[in-house]
């Protein structure tokens, strides 16, 4: 059983200088081959400062940090039975890269269902830009499976 | 990129198909590295293994990325308000994902006007792995 004491805890937060080679070889790896994602000329040319960030991007920004993965340690989930149930994006601004994320999360809820044979660990966040305005808000749901 | 507007998209309107290659273990890889997932179940046989699975398996976040460059394909990405999904099931190696989309409402969100998409991403057996929803801002 996961203990309930967690929902309500705040993770430290966690920074990432958003590098464009990062970017490129993540647009490589989910087959994104459009330029404004790929090449600087090109993103510059249709009006952007740097390479755009895609969507789902910033959830390495918690990855990166080791902020994931302490989670899952912290609340005794062991990996083979670990499962992301949910993710959830909503946008408020566009990042860049060479832009430095910060992500600040809680644990917002833990539930069961199915008598506890299924565990449920909702976290949101909050993704700031270093103007401190806010990228996006993201809602993940870690499931662990007994 | 075809621009849409709040008058001419319909509800039932379909965006074009996105059909992903077959997963193998070099995408594996890549996004482990790229994603910074370096959890060694997506990557490790001998770990999958021992986890009592098969083999390894797609990264969640690899098959809700394939989703959002479908509505990236069809609207701008500042256009994009929200993006959700459900993980329904393993996406396992060899699995060709086709990611669809379909308008399922035209609403007002915030005093802008949106469109809300109905997302799913299927393999080649009809097995739907990813179920989600876009809400996207349309002028």
């Amino acid at each position: 059983m996961i203990d309930k004491k967690w929902i309500g805890h705040r993770f430290p937060a966690s920074t990432l200088t958003i590098e464009r080679g990062r970017l490129q070889f993540f647009a490589k790896a989910i087959g994104e081959s459009r330029p404004a994602y790929t090449d600087l000329a090109a993103a510059r040319a249709a009006g952007f400062p740097d390479l755009l960030v895609p969507p789902t991007f910033l959830f390495a920004v918690e990855l990166d940090s080791g902020t994931l993965e302490r989670l899952i340690t912290q609340l005794q989930i062991p990996i083979p039975k670990l499962l992301h149930g949910e993710q959830g994006f909503t946008y408020h601004r566009a990042a860049y890269a060479g832009d430095t994320v910060t992500v600040h999360s809680t644990i917002t809820d833990i539930y069961e269902k199915k008598n506890g044979a299924l565990e449920f660990v909702v976290k949101t966040s909050r993704a700031l830009n270093q103007r401190e305005e806010v990228v996006a808000e993201l809602r993940s749901v870690i499931v662990c499976r007994h | 990129m075809t621009s849409h507007t709040f008058d001419t998209v319909q509800v039932g309107d379909e965006l074009p198909i996105l059909q992903v290659a077959p997963v193998d273990r070099t995408m594996l890889a890549l996004f482990a590295g790229a994603s910074g997932d370096h959890n060694p179940i997506h990557i490790d046989i001998d770990v999958a293994r021992r986890a009592g699975l098969p083999d390894v398996f797609a990264h969640g976040m690899l098959g809700m990325a394939w989703l959002a460059r479908l509505v990236t394909g069809w609207v701008p990405q500042s256009a994009v308000r929200r993006l959700d999904v459900r993980f329904l099931g393993i996406t396992h190696l060899g699995n060709a994902m086709q990611c669809s989309g379909r308008v399922a409402a035209k609403l007002d969100h915030e005093g802008e006007r949106c469109v809300r998409i109905e997302l799913q991403s299927v393999n080649q057996f009809g097995q739907v792995k990813l179920l989600g929803e876009a809400l996207v801002a349309i002028s």
